[in-house]
């Protein structure tokens, strides 16, 4: 099969040219524009002007904004993934026991999933405008309600995906292992600890990436909820940058450094999150 | 303790078991009543007049804030022309997760099945491509699909192909790397070329990966907002996400009645076919969780 298809051009063009034409033209060529594009000052693409690394520099001297989205980043960043993952275990381990009604329940919970980020925002906007409309605030009166919006959409969104992927590896774990050591006298808490939650390792190092990766990479939800206001204070990174670019005239070349220096942070993570499940695959 | 503990009578722990259940149930029952309630809030305030949309979102519709069907009405025919925009979601998303299937998986098919350096090559930039943000190539994407005139809903497809290659390319290829080779000699001697094997013997093997790629594909084209946002010609094509964000733009006062009543025209259809296709949709997350 390899020879007849590596030696007739035929079959190149037809299984694999579509694909490759459009990712070439898709990512390929963007991307390659973007890197080249980070290192110029431009307005369109055909006055691209060769400034070196001054649009590099200009990120942390003109602007604090990018410093405040990317702490703000971080700090959400890492909070969301805790939490999700607890309260997504926790569910998980509730609905895995025999009582009624978990299959509903599982239906539930990941039905905000299907929504998409603007909807999920635009809901959440006016739920919680309307408590803080009592105290006579908004989402947007400061950063900190910003924050604990965007919290409050991403533990309602994520929850219901981390669970059934906690379901799965929960079901993974041998009844009848519990069993043994239940019989050894250990105790409820001794099970989870000791037996369910080494063995569920891999769906919470999976569970942890993902819900990183996400709270990094949030931008939809971010515009909604509260398009950054008040004065950047609600902005993270990937709001930042696309704020940066269309918001300030003669800022592209800053927005598009900007770009790249996300682009590595999430890369840093990715292959982070890969040497650890390749060290625990060595075990 | 511990020996008391261990010698309850099997029926003490059945009922135990039995009150535990039941308090499970209601605790959940309430949980669920709170993760639903986003969900019924949009389908109330979809009968009521927007100011008191945003003044008491909580209430249910009364004599004075009722407007019945009057925002679906505006959502419609004349404040957002939102059926337009649904069926450009529809178009876009039906055209691309088709295009996506059909071509990923048989470049994938090639791709494992010929051992060249352009294959190894373009596999690795596919798997590169998935850590890549939007936001890295959302500018010069946006220009270069302007130049290829690549900006109407029935092109666009062919820029998800492009953007959205790299997670189909990886599922189907992880597949295809464990499908013995066996089969396709033993059609090939029965006289099948690549074509005719890949179509009658491979693609039906792959069924499940193309049910879970079609999956995820789709909760991902159908909700995006950004890519779609940036390529597409706005003034005459807009989607579903791009709709609800624009009309809640700063200029002027916010259609919030229109605003919910295309809200659960949206949603609506999504959650009944969830109930369907429950089974598929949670074997797709399963799967593309895989990917890391």
């Amino acid at each position: 099969m390899e020879k007849i298809m590596k030696k007739n051009p035929l079959y190149f063009c037809l299984f694999l040219l579509p694909t490759l034409l459009a990712f070439m033209i898709g990512f390929v060529v963007p991307f390659g524009m973007g890197i080249y594009l980070s290192f110029c000052k431009f307005n369109t693409m055909n006055d691209a002007k060769w400034v070196g690394i001054n649009n590099y520099l200009q990120i942390f001297q003109g602007d604090e904004t990018f410093t405040h989205a990317f702490w703000f980043t971080a700090l959400f960043a890492v909070i969301s993934t805790v939490a999700i993952n607890v309260i997504a275990f926790l569910v998980a381990v509730a609905l895995t026991r025999n009582f009624g009604g978990t299959n509903l329940f599982r239906t539930i919970f990941f039905m905000p999933n299907l929504l998409g980020g603007v909807l999920l925002g635009t809901i959440w906007k006016i739920l919680i405008n309307g408590l803080l409309l009592s105290m006579k605030q908004t989402l947007t009166t400061n950063g900190t309600y910003g924050f604990i919006g965007l919290l409050i959409v991403m533990i309602w969104q994520q929850v219901g995906y981390m669970m059934i992927i906690y379901v799965a590896g929960l079901q993974g774990v041998p009844d009848d292992l519990k069993e043994a050591a239940r019989i050894d006298g250990a105790n409820d808490k001794e099970i989870l600890f000791q037996i369910t939650i080494p063995l569920v390792m891999p769906s919470i190092s999976m569970c942890t990436f993902l819900t990183l990766t996400n709270g990094f990479k949030l931008f939809d939800q971010n515009l909604t909820l509260t398009g950054g206001e008040p004065m950047h204070q609600s902005e993270m990174l990937a709001l930042n940058i696309y704020s940066t670019f269309y918001d300030r005239v003669g800022w592209k070349g800053v927005g598009q450094a900007k770009a790249v220096l996300f682009f590595l942070l999430v890369g840093l993570i990715a292959i982070i999150q890969l040497k650890i499940t390749q060290s625990k695959e060595a075990d | 303790m511990e020996s008391t503990k261990k010698f309850k009578s099997a029926d003490e722990i059945k009922i135990k078991r039995h009150v535990s259940d039941y308090i499970f149930t209601i605790v959940f029952t309430i949980i669920c009543a709170f993760w639903v309630y986003p969900l019924i809030m949009v389908l109330i305030n979809s009968f009521k007049d927007k100011t008191h949309i945003t003044t008491n979102p909580f209430n249910l519709p009364n004599a004075e804030s009722s407007v019945q069907w009057q925002n679906y009405d505006q959502a419609v025919n004349t404040k957002m022309d939102f059926m337009s925009a649904l069926w450009n979601s529809l178009t876009i998303t039906v055209l691309s997760v088709a295009l996506i299937l059909l071509c990923t998986s048989m470049a994938a098919y090639f791709v494992v099945r010929v051992k060249a350096w352009y294959t190894t090559v373009f596999y690795y930039l596919c798997l590169f491509s998935m850590i890549v943000p939007f936001q890295m190539i959302m500018f010069p994407l946006s220009k270069v699909t302007d130049t290829l005139q690549l900006n109407t809903p029935t092109v666009i497809p062919f820029v998800y192909l492009g953007f959205g290659a790299g997670t189909a390319m990886f599922m189907f290829s992880n597949f295809l790397k464990s499908l013995p080779l066996e089969i396709e000699e033993a059609a090939m001697i029965d006289g099948c070329g690549p074509i005719k094997t890949f179509f009658s013997i491979v693609l039906p093997i792959m069924k499940p990966t193309v049910i879970s790629v079609g999956i995820l594909e789709t909760m991902w084209i159908w909700n995006d907002y950004l890519l779609p946002y940036l390529v597409l010609r706005i003034r005459y094509f807009k989607t579903v996400p791009i709709v609800i964000q624009y009309f809640q733009g700063s200029y002027g006062r916010v259609e919030w009645g229109a605003i919910m009543a295309s809200m659960v025209i949206t949603i609506t259809p999504i959650v009944i076919l969830y109930l369907f296709l429950q089974r598929y949709i949670i074997k797709g997350v399963l799967s593309g969780a895989v990917k890391g």
